[in-house]
């Protein structure tokens, strides 16, 4: 079968302005070569900056105007970078499609969505207004909207994620593509809405004979959909196959190490994450299984009881709603011990992490530290009680004082609390932190734009070290990072809580690091707890049936993909 | 402290102290040509004011050092009035003497006179860029103006942007009441025809420096509120400002400490733009009559005597101050310009 598309020797570099009358480049993709044959999909997998969504965008000709492309990228035997405006135009949306990871900043949200989707076709297929907007309804009957005909008429707003993804697959599929090109399509997306999307695209996939060129960080997710598998790595291309052979017997060792940084539901959970080419990665296996089962009767340090949190929506002109984010949430949270929280979007546990912190204000329950009643104190106890209860936040670009050096950031909460007899001992201490979370100790002096997602999120971590605190809320705090780089702080955070006897509330979304990391589970559901009970337990036998589909949706990898059609291997 | 392993791309580079936000800023503002010129001829203005205010230049500008309206060099002086102008009377004089009842006291009053010197003022026929119809030399009075104009100018911009400030990072940040009570007060200060104000405000405190910096100071805020309301709301629920606060950072600490220094960009480009609008706005009000006092001088009262002089074509004055405010002006505007490239976060990494 000759290939459709074949991508070979493509370089991308950005200018980047000019020093001393110089051009600077950076380089993107250096010398990336693959082929996707008709009917096939293809995966680009890699890490943030290995260059896998500016491969895709270069072939679409989508790069921003200081991108410089090299190479060829061969479309059915014509080289498609000396393809002139006109040429791109037909081929766009005709031939090639995409679709990309937000749905909700890739639809216009002054169109409605029967507009948007009849403008392809009546600008490709010449189609008039009635005939488009009767395509329009079929496909999105297609993609699976109910109530396609009331639905071409309604707004992105009034359609949920997972609806609008359908609606760009949608708009993507009006001209029966060759090629489709999905880049993220669902990241930004619930894993049971992801496991429905992934679904369809299979599907669509196989009825309409397209290939599709899926681009993701999840090898998991890859391995269910993919036929061939491209990994990449600081634009290169480090190992190249077919899912079996990539999945089963990867020869590279930055795959090897890929495949298994990432925690999975299948197993017993290990004691460390394997980690991408450090030197934690050697002695992880000699590494015991983890120390001592921990005490079940271990001090209650933290004990929550029918914690509710409200907002008030404004309705009508002197109306107001109450809207229930948080209800009734309790649980006991034991010295040294992970709590873990569940739950999709909009199911209130980050809210319920913000109201323990008293970052929010809850509306009723209480929160009992050592028997306390934090919400109930006055300001100066709950000062000295604050310190012993600290927050990592999901997007360490964000927590960071961006115009605070590391140094200002680590002595700040140091100073407010009286640690540390005057300054120059407290920069002895922020230095000792540094080289706790596994950073130089020289770094005070820089600022937080110098440093990586990762290391970022260690300077966070390590700024809440500063106050010794004895529970730790962690919200959503690997999930901005990439797999490799999550391994490393879960790792820190298993090992500062077996040093320091860490209680951790630990928030996500992803099961399979809540299993590594949690002794217990609380899954939520629209403000609610679901089910609790311990780790194990939970993700073996789960009682409800919420915890149950959240569990199958969970990508399972190429081992146990059986579900889905696996057309053209 | 066991030893923790790290990844050997987790160690950075060593260094002490790295480039911060400004020396980035300074560093991309040097490589634009525009702003490094405007920049000199601000800072130019700024010497010349200096040097005003220290009585080095323009300090005698009341003088009246040449002849009333004497044209400016460059032009030549204007033609003593020749002698057909007036006719002259034919035939001898006649002798008025004996009907003349002062007569007998010429001769007293010519003595008396001879005892006094007699100095003839010299005055100047053109001075450099001419005279004001008291003959006071325009190009001192320019430079005299700039210094008054240019210091209401900042000073009533500072006044303006403090009080914009603290009451946008105020409604901003709490909300809730304050920030329902402060809407208030800003939506009464923006529904009244700010010149109304002005007026206002002007008639009530009378004429002065100090009063013109005054009324516009509190007339002008309402821009910069409503802008660092919105910075302030956007930044309040900022992961890094809910971290301040988790680690018990006091209010005012996370206002000023944490979130000013990630909004001071807006309060500088504000500054600068609200600079240009109150030099503007001085020469209307001294225009007007409701500016600077009379033994003053600004560029306003400058413009405001032109408009006499021009109907007897004496132009000088006006260009003169309109050159000088519209250099200073336009400096200032091209250099506010690329005071916002340099600062502006959203634009980084476009260059």
């Amino acid at each position: 079968m000759s290939a459709l598309l074949s991508v070979q020797e493509l370089q991308v570099a950005f200018r980047m302005g000019r020093v001393a009358g110089q051009v600077q480049r950076l380089p993107a993709v250096r010398g990336v070569s693959f082929d996707i044959a008709a009917e096939r999909s293809v995966a680009l997998v890699g890490e943030s900056g290995s260059g896998k969504s500016v491969t895709a965008m270069a072939i679409v000709n989508l790069l921003p105007d200081n991108a410089e492309r090299q190479g060829r990228i061969l479309w059915q035997g014509q080289d498609l970078l000396q393809a002139g405006r006109a040429r791109w135009r037909a081929l766009r949306g005709r031939d090639i499609a995409c679709v990309f990871q937000d749905p909700m900043s890739s639809l216009n949200p002054v169109l409605s969505v029967g507009l948007q989707i009849c403008e392809p076709l009546r600008a490709h297929l010449g189609l008039g207004a009635r005939q488009a907007r009767a395509r329009a309804e079929e496909l999105l009957a297609e993609v699976g909207l109910p109530e396609p005909r009331r639905r071409l008429d309604a707004y992105p707003h009034q359609l949920s994620g997972g609806q609008q993804q359908r609606v760009m697959i949608a708009m993507a599929l009006a001209c029966e593509p060759k090629l489709l090109i999905a880049d993220e399509p669902t990241t930004a997306l619930d894993v049971t809405v992801q496991r429905q999307i992934l679904e369809l695209l299979a599907a669509l996939k196989a009825r309409h004979r397209m290939s599709l060129l899926f681009i993701s960080h999840d090898l998991g997710l890859v391995g269910e959909i993919a036929d061939e598998v491209v990994v990449m790595r600081e634009g290169q291309v480090r190992e190249r196959g077919t899912a079996a052979q990539v999945f089963q017997s990867p020869r590279d060792a930055y795959t090897r190490a890929l495949l298994a940084c990432r925690p999975t539901l299948q197993g017993a959970p290990p004691a460390r994450l394997p980690v991408v080419d450090g030197p934690a990665a050697r002695h992880a296996l000699a590494e015991s299984a983890r120390a001592a089962s921990k005490d079940p009767q271990a001090p209650v340090i933290l004990e929550v009881r029918a914690l509710a949190k409200s907002f008030w929506l404004r309705q009508g002109w002197f109306g107001r709603r109450e809207f229930k984010a948080v209800q009734g949430v309790g649980f006991r949270l034991r010295r040294g011990h992970t709590l873990g929280v569940v739950g999709e979007s909009g199911s209130g546990k980050t809210t319920m992490g913000l109201t323990l912190l008293r970052l929010l204000e809850p509306t009723r329950g209480e929160v009992l530290f050592e028997g306390r009643d934090l919400l109930r104190l006055g300001d100066r106890e709950r000062q000295t009680l604050r310190r012993r209860l600290q927050i990592v936040f999901q997007n360490p670009f964000a927590s960071l004082n961006p115009r605070f050096t590391i140094g200002q950031t680590l002595l700040e909460p140091m100073a407010i609390h009286g640690i540390g007899a005057d300054r120059h001992d407290r920069e002895r201490r922020a230095r000792a932190l540094l080289q706790r979370v596994g950073l130089d100790d020289d770094l005070l002096g820089k600022y937080p734009h110098e440093f990586s997602g990762g290391q970022r999120q260690r300077l966070a971590i390590a700024r809440c070290l500063a106050l010794q605190p004895e529970v730790l809320v962690l919200d959503e705090a690997v999930s901005a990072l990439d797999v490799s780089v999550q391994a490393q702080v879960l790792n820190l955070l298993r090992d500062l809580q077996d040093e320091l006897g860490l209680a951790y509330v630990f928030i996500s979304h992803d099961l399979a690091v809540v299993r590594f990391m949690a002794d217990e589970v609380l899954v939520m559901q629209d403000g609610q707890v679901v089910e609790q009970a311990p780790a194990g337990q939970i993700l073996a036998a789960p009682a409800q049936d919420y915890t149950r589909r959240l569990l199958a949706a969970v990508p399972r990898g190429y081992a146990a993909a059986p579900a889905l059609p696996r057309l053209g291997t | 402290m066991s030893p923790v392993p790290v990844a050997a791309a987790q160690r950075v580079a060593h260094s002490v102290r790295s480039e911060g936000v400004w020396s980035a800023a300074w560093r991309r503002l040097r490589s634009d040509r525009v702003g490094m010129a405007s920049l000199g001829v601000v800072a130019a203005f700024l010497l010349l004011i200096a040097a005003a205010a220290l009585g080095w230049v323009g300090r005698d500008w009341q003088r009246e050092v040449g002849v009333p309206s004497a044209p400016p060099g460059f032009v030549g002086a204007r033609s003593a009035e020749g002698p057909g102008a007036i006719v002259q009377p034919q035939g001898p004089n006649a002798d008025l003497s004996d009907v003349d009842p002062l007569a007998p006291r010429y001769k007293e009053w010519d003595e008396r006179a001879a005892r006094f010197r007699e100095i003839e003022i010299h005055k100047l026929q053109t001075l450099p860029l001419g005279g004001d119809r008291l003959g006071r030399d325009v190009l001192a009075k320019a430079v005299k103006g700039s210094e008054v104009s240019v210091f209401v100018g900042l000073m009533a911009a500072l006044v303006a942007t403090a009080i914009g400030t603290l009451l946008g990072a105020l409604s901003g940040f709490f909300g809730g009441r304050i920030g329902d009570a402060l809407e208030w007060l800003y939506s009464v200060f923006t529904s009244i025809p700010g010149i109304l104000l002005i007026f206002a405000f002007a008639a009530v405190f009378g004429r002065g420096i100090g009063t013109v910096v005054l009324i516009l100071g509190l007339t002008g805020w309402t821009g910069v509120y409503r802008l660092l309301r919105a910075e302030f709301l956007k930044h309040a629920v900022r992961d890094y400002v809910r971290a301040a606060q988790a680690i018990g950072a006091s209010a005012a600490s996370r206002m000023f400490r944490h979130i000013l220094p990630n909004v001071s960009h807006v309060i500088l480009v504000q500054l600068s733009i609200l600079t240009v609008g109150f030099i503007k706005a001085e020469v209307i009000l001294s225009y007007l009559g409701l500016g600077v006092a009379v033994d003053q001088v600004s560029w306003g009262t400058m413009l405001a005597e032109a408009q006499s002089e021009l109907l007897l074509g004496h132009w000088w004055q006006l260009a003169t101050a309109a050159l000088f405010m519209a250099v200073f002006v336009t400096a200032f505007s091209l250099m506010t310009d690329a005071l916002r490239d340099a600062l502006d976060p959203k634009l980084r990494g476009l260059e």
